[in-house]
C-alpha cells in the first residue's frame, strides 16, 4: 500500500476494484464504512454484488476481465473534461501524451459496450474521483488474477497519477494483501529475481554484497522460476522441491495437473503444521510450529513490521521453521545457526536498506513501517510524497484485452473464484478451529436465479461445475450477488477443489493465473 | 492552539485543554472514577450515571463523562453524596443481576463485581423482579446472557460506530429494556441480524453478558497469561492477545493494536482452534513403500540434506525448487532465501503471493 490502513477512514472518495473487502479484509472494511459514515463517496468496481457494493453509492458491475477498459474510460472522461491535475502531471510524471492518445478511444459509450457499466455512471465516478480532495484506490486479486493483471495494475496507477491522487495522506494506490506475511515474504527475497529489499539479482554489486555477507564464493545470477513455472517443470528440469507452508495442490490452478507434476519429482519435502493435500504427496514431512509457538515478525499490507511472540511451546516434537531451515542448511554442509529470530533480523537489517533501522528491540516498543533505513528513523507512513521510486511516475498506456478463456456454446458460463469471510486460503487452519467450520461447514456455488431456473436448479441442489480441465460437485446457492452468466465459489474447501476447474493461463509479466475468469458449464446432479 | 483550563479535583489542581471532560481530567490526574457506559473510542451517552461527581453550584450530581471541565471548577469525586449515589446505582443494578459470580466466566474481570467490592455493596438492598431470558448460545462464537446485561450500550455503539454493522440496539422500555438484533432475532439469524461475529461487542462488555463461547470454563481470568502477537490470517496485521493457561491457548482477546485498535474479525478472534487441533503434525514423517512412517529429526534432516545435495550434484542447483511461505515470519523467509541462494545456489525461490 502506498498509504496506511488508518488513512482510509479519512479519504473523501474511495474507489475499490476487485476487492471483496468486507469478507476478505474485514478490518479494512471497517475503515471504509467509517469513511462512508463521515461522508466519503464509495465506488465499487466488482462483477459481484458484494457487501461493500451494497454500501456503495456507485456499483460499477462490470463484466469480468474488463477492468482496463473501465479505468481507461474513467481517464478518458477526466482528460476530456479537463479535470486532471495538470500541475502533478507536469511536475511528477512522464509519457502523458502517449497515455492520452491511448485512452482517447475509450469514450464512455465505447467502454459501456465492453464493460456493461452505464456511460453516465462512468462519467459520474470519473468526476467524483478527480474532483475529491483525497481520492484513494483499493484493489486486490480481482485486479491481479487475470492474464492482464499487471496491465490492470498499471491502469489503476495511471488514474491516480492523472489526478495527482498519490503521494499524500489518505490518497494513493493500495493493494490489500491477502496473507499475514505475503508482504514480508516478498520483502525478504522469497522471489525468483530479487534479494531481500527488492535488490535485483541481475546487478553484480548486489550479488557481490550478498555473497560476501553469506561467506560464499558467488550467488547465482540466472533468474529463478516462479511458483507456477516450478510446478510445471517438476519432474522435468526440477527434480527436487522443498515446500514450506504452502499448499499448491489446492491453491494452484488446474489442480489435477499440479498433483501429477508434484508426483513426478524425484524428491519432495514439505514442512507444515498439518498434513496438507500437498504434504500427502511428500517423501519427507517436517512438522513445523505454528505462529503461537515462535518469535519473529510479520510485515502487513501497509509495510508495517510487527512482532510475533511465542505464547506456548511447540506442539509435540515440532520445531519453529527457522530452526528447521538451519538444521537442513547445516546438514547440507553450510553451518547455519542463530540464537534467536532477533539475531536473524539483525542480519536482515544489515543487508536490506528498507529494514536497516528495524530490530526486535525497537519493535517491542512500537511497530515500524518500512522504509525505515536507520535506528533513529521513525518509519514511513505513506510513500511517494515528493518523488516516485524511479523518479518521475511513468504513464503506462494499456489496452483492453479479453480473458484467455471466454464462454462459448459448450461452456457457456464464467466461473470466478475468491474467498469467504469465515475461511482462509486453502482452509488448512480455518477448517480445524472448532468454530469457523461449524458455523460455515459447506461450500456452495453462487448462481443467479435466472440461470438456476434454466437449469432447473433449486437452492441447495447439488450441481456439477465442469471446465475443459476438470469438474467438481457442490451445492447451488441462488444469489443476487452474481449476474446471469456468472458463477462464483471459493477455493477454501478440500472437498470442493475448485482449482481442478480453473484455468492456468497466466499474466506474462507477473505469472499470476487467471482465477477470476474461466469458461464452465453447470449441470444439475440428479 | 486550544486554550487550557485549570480546575480542582479532590483538592488537586489539574490543567487540561478546553473541551476536556471532568472524567478525562480526573484520569489525567490519576483520580479514580468508575464508568460503565463510557468508552474513550465511542460516543458519549452519559447514561449509566456511575461516574457522577459533585460540583458545587450544579443543580444535581453531573455525570463526569459528559461534563466539560471549566476554568475554576471545583470537583469532588468521592464526597458522601457521590458515594451514596454510586452505591444506590450499584444496588439497583444488582437487584436484578443473577447471583452467580461463583461460576460466571467474567469473575475477576467484571466491572460490576469490582465496583460492588470497592463500594461494599451487597445484592439484597432492593428486592425486585429478576429477568429470566433464555441464554443465546446457538452459534459457535458468542454466548449472550441478557440476564447479566446492565444496559450500558457499549456493545451497541461498538457495533455501530466501529464495526459499522448496526446489529443490535435497545428495544422496549424500563425493566423490559433489552439489547437485541431487530425483531428479537439471534445473532445467528444473520439474514436479519447482519451479524458477522467479529466479537467486537464482546470486547467492550463490562460484565458477563457477552462471552467468548470457547473460553467458558477454560480458565479463571487471573489464571490466564496474555501474550500480544500478530494475527496469522490476512495481510491487515491485527494484533491481539493470545490467552494462555497451562501451556495451552484457550482464547483470543483484544489488545490495542496499531492497525486495528481493539477490533478483530471472526477469523482473528475465534479462529485459533487449529493451534491445538489433533491433526497437528507432531513428528517428522518419512514415506516408505507409499506409507508415512514416523521418524526422528536426525533421520529426516539427514535424508532431506542427502536428497537435496544429490539433486544438486547430479543435475545442478537449478534442479531444485524452493517454495517459501507467506504464512511464516520474515526471519524464516530470509533464511529460505539464504538457503536457496547461498547454500543450494539457485534463484528458484518463490511463494504464493500470486495465488
Amino acid at each position: 500500500m502506498t498509504n496506511s490502513i488508518g488513512e482510509i477512514a479519512d479519504a473523501d472518495f474511495i474507489l475499490t476494484a476487485g476487492t471483496n473487502t468486507f469478507d476478505a479484509h474485514p478490518i479494512i472494511g471497517i475503515k471504509i464504512k467509517q469513511a462512508v459514515a463521515k461522508g466519503a463517496t464509495l465506488a465499487v468496481i466488482d462483477p459481484r454484488l458484494t457487501d461493500s457494493a451494497k454500501l456503495a453509492q456507485y456499483h460499477l458491475q462490470l463484466k469480468p476481465g474488463t477492468d482496463i477498459a473501465l479505468f481507461n474510460g474513467l481517464a478518458n472522461v477526466i482528460i476530456e473534461e479537463g479535470l486532471y491535475n495538470k500541475e502533478f502531471v507536469e511536475a511528477r510524471t512522464e509519457d502523458f501524451d502517449a497515455f492520452k492518445q491511448t485512452v482517447a478511444k475509450y469514450t464512455p459509450d465505447y467502454v459501456s459496450e465492453i464493460t456493461g457499466v452505464p456511460a453516465e455512471t462512468i462519467r459520474e465516478v470519473a468526476r467524483g474521483y478527480a474532483k475529491a480532495k483525497n481520492s484513494t484506490i483499493l484493489y486486490t486479486m480481482g485486479i491481479t488474477q487475470h492474464i492482464c493483471g499487471t496491465h490492470n495494475v498499471f491502469s489503476t496507477t495511471n488514474l491516480s497519477m492523472l489526478c495527482g491522487h498519490i503521494g499524500k495522506e489518505s490518497s494513493g494506490v493500495n493493494p490489500l494483501r491477502g496473507q499475514n506475511n505475503v508482504q514480508g515474504a516478498c520483502d525478504m527475497g522469497a522471489l525468483p529475481v530479487v534479494f531481500p529489499g527488492y535488490q535485483p539479482i541481475g546487478v553484480e554489486a548486489n550479488r557481490e554484497k550478498f555473497a560476501k555477507a553469506w561467506n560464499v564464493e558467488s550467488v547465482p545470477d540466472k533468474p529463478g522460476l516462479t511458483v507456477g513455472e516450478m510446478v510445471e517443470a517438476a519432474g522435468k528440469s526440477i527434480k527436487a522441491m522443498y515446500i514450506l507452508g504452502e499448499n499448491p495442490v489446492l491453491s494452484d490452478p488446474d489442480a489435477n495437473q499440479v498433483i501429477h507434476e508434484l508426483e513426478s519429482l524425484d524428491f519432495l519435502v514439505v514442512q507444515d503444521i498439518f498434513l496438507t493435500e500437498t504434504a500427502q504427496l511428500a517423501d519427507v514431512v517436517l512438522p513445523a510450529a505454528s505462529f503461537a509457538e515462535k518469535d519473529g515478525t510479520f510485515s502487513n499490507t501497509e509495510r508495517r513490521v510487527q512482532k510475533v511472540r511465542k505464547a506456548i511451546e511447540p506442539i509435540g516434537n515440532s520445531k519453529p521453521d527457522w530452526e528447521i531451515i538451519c538444521l537442513i542448511s547445516t546438514a547440507m554442509g553450510y553451518p547455519m545457526s542463530y540464537d534467536s529470530p532477533a539475531n536473524i533480523m539483525n542480519e536482515i537489517g544489515k543487508l536490506t536498506p528498507a529494514y536497516g533501522g528495524i530490530t526486535h528491540e525497537r519493535l517491542d516498543v512500537c511497530s515500524l513501517q518500512w522504509p525505515c533505513p536507520a535506528p533513529d528513523h521513525p518509519g514511513t507512513k505513506f510513500l511517494h510524497a515528493t518523488t516516485f521510486s524511479r523518479g518521475k511516475g511513468k504513464f503506462q498506456p494499456v489496452e483492453h484485452i479479453p480473458p484467455d478463456e471466454l464462454p462459448d456454446a459448450e461452456y457457456p458460463m464464467v466461473l470466478s473464484t475468491g474467498r469467504r469471510r469465515y475461511h482462509y486460503h486453502t482452509g488448512t487452519m480455518t477448517q480445524r478451529t472448532g468454530a469457523l467450520e461449524v458455523f460455515y461447514p459447506n461450500e456452495y456455488l453462487e448462481i443467479n436465479c435466472a440461470d438456476a431456473e434454466k437449469l432447473g436448479v433449486c437452492d441447495g441442489d447439488k450441481v456439477r461445475v465442469i471446465s475443459r480441465r476438470g469438474q467438481v460437485e457442490l451445492a447451488a446457492q441462488l444469489s443476487e450477488r452474481v449476474t446471469p452468466g456468472l458463477v462464483f465459489t471459493s477455493f477454501q474447501y478440500p472437498d470442493v477443489p475448485i482449482n481442478k476447474v480453473t484455468n492456468a493461463a497466466r499474466d506474462p509479466i507477473s505469472k499470476i493465473p487467471e482465477y477470476k475468469v474461466c469458461a464452465v458449464k453447470v449441470e444439475k446432479v440428479s | 492552539m486550544v486554550a487550557n483550563v485549570t480546575l480542582t479535583i479532590d483538592g488537586n489542581q489539574v490543567t487540561v485543554p478546553k473541551g476536556t471532560t471532568v472524567l478525562e481530567a480526573a484520569e489525567q490526574a490519576g483520580i479514580f472514577i468508575p464508568t460503565f457506559c463510557h468508552d474513550p473510542e465511542l460516543s458519549k451517552p452519559g447514561a449509566c450515571r456511575i461516574c457522577v461527581v459533585e460540583i458545587p453550584g450544579a443543580r444535581n450530581l453531573p455525570a463526569s463523562c459528559v461534563t466539560e471541565a471549566t476554568e475554576g471548577m471545583v470537583v469532588n469525586t468521592a464526597s458522601p453524596a457521590v458515594i451514596e449515589a454510586r452505591k444506590t446505582n450499584l444496588e439497583l443494578l444488582l437487584a436484578n443481576h443473577p447471583e452467580d459470580c461463583l461460576t460466571c466466566n467474567k469473575n475477576g474481570d467484571c466491572r460490576l463485581q469490582d465496583y460492588a467490592y470497592y463500594y461494599g455493596v451487597k445484592q439484597d438492598a432492593f428486592k425486585g423482579e429478576k429477568h429470566n431470558y433464555p441464554i443465546e448460545d446457538d452459534n459457535p462464537f458468542i454466548v449472550r446472557d441478557m440476564n447479566k446485561c446492565i444496559l450500558c450500550g457499549k456493545c451497541i455503539r461498538m457495533c455501530e460506530e466501529v464495526q459499522g454493522n448496526n446489529v443490535i440496539n435497545f428495544a422496549f422500555r424500563g425493566f423490559n429494556s433489552i439489547v437485541t438484533p431487530a425483531m428479537g432475532a439471534h445473532y445467528a439469524d444473520t439474514e436479519i441480524s447482519n451479524c458477522v461475529f467479529c466479537g467486537n461487542c464482546v470486547s467492550v462488555c463490562p460484565v458477563g453478558a457477552l462471552s467468548e463461547k470457547a473460553m467458558i470454563g477454560k480458565g479463571r481470568r487471573w489464571e490466564i497469561q496474555k501474550v500480544t502477537t500478530t494475527c496469522p490470517y490476512c495481510g491487515v496485521g491485527c494484533q491481539f492477545d493470545l490467552n494462555v493457561k497451562d501451556g495451552k491457548v484457550i482464547g483470543v482477546t483484544s489488545t490495542n493494536g496499531d492497525v486495528n485498535g481493539r477490533a478483530l474479525c471472526v477469523k482473528g478472534r475465534f479462529g485459533y482452534g487449529f493451534i491445538h487441533h489433533p491433526d497437528r503434525l507432531t513428528t517428522p514423517l518419512i514415506k516408505k513403500d507409499g506409507e508415512f512412517v514416523e521418524a526422528t529429526w536426525d533421520e529426516a534432516i539427514s535424508l532431506v540434506a542427502k536428497k537435496l545435495n544429490a539433486a544438486k550434484d547430479t543435475y545442478g542447483p537449478d534442479a531444485i525448487g524452493i517454495l517459501s511461505s507467506a504464512r511464516v515470519t520474515n526471519e524464516e523467509n530470509y533464511l529460505m532465501n539464504k538457503l536457496a541462494r547461498a547454500v543450494i545456489g539457485t534463484n528458484n525461490i518463490d511463494h504464493c503471493a500470486r495465488l
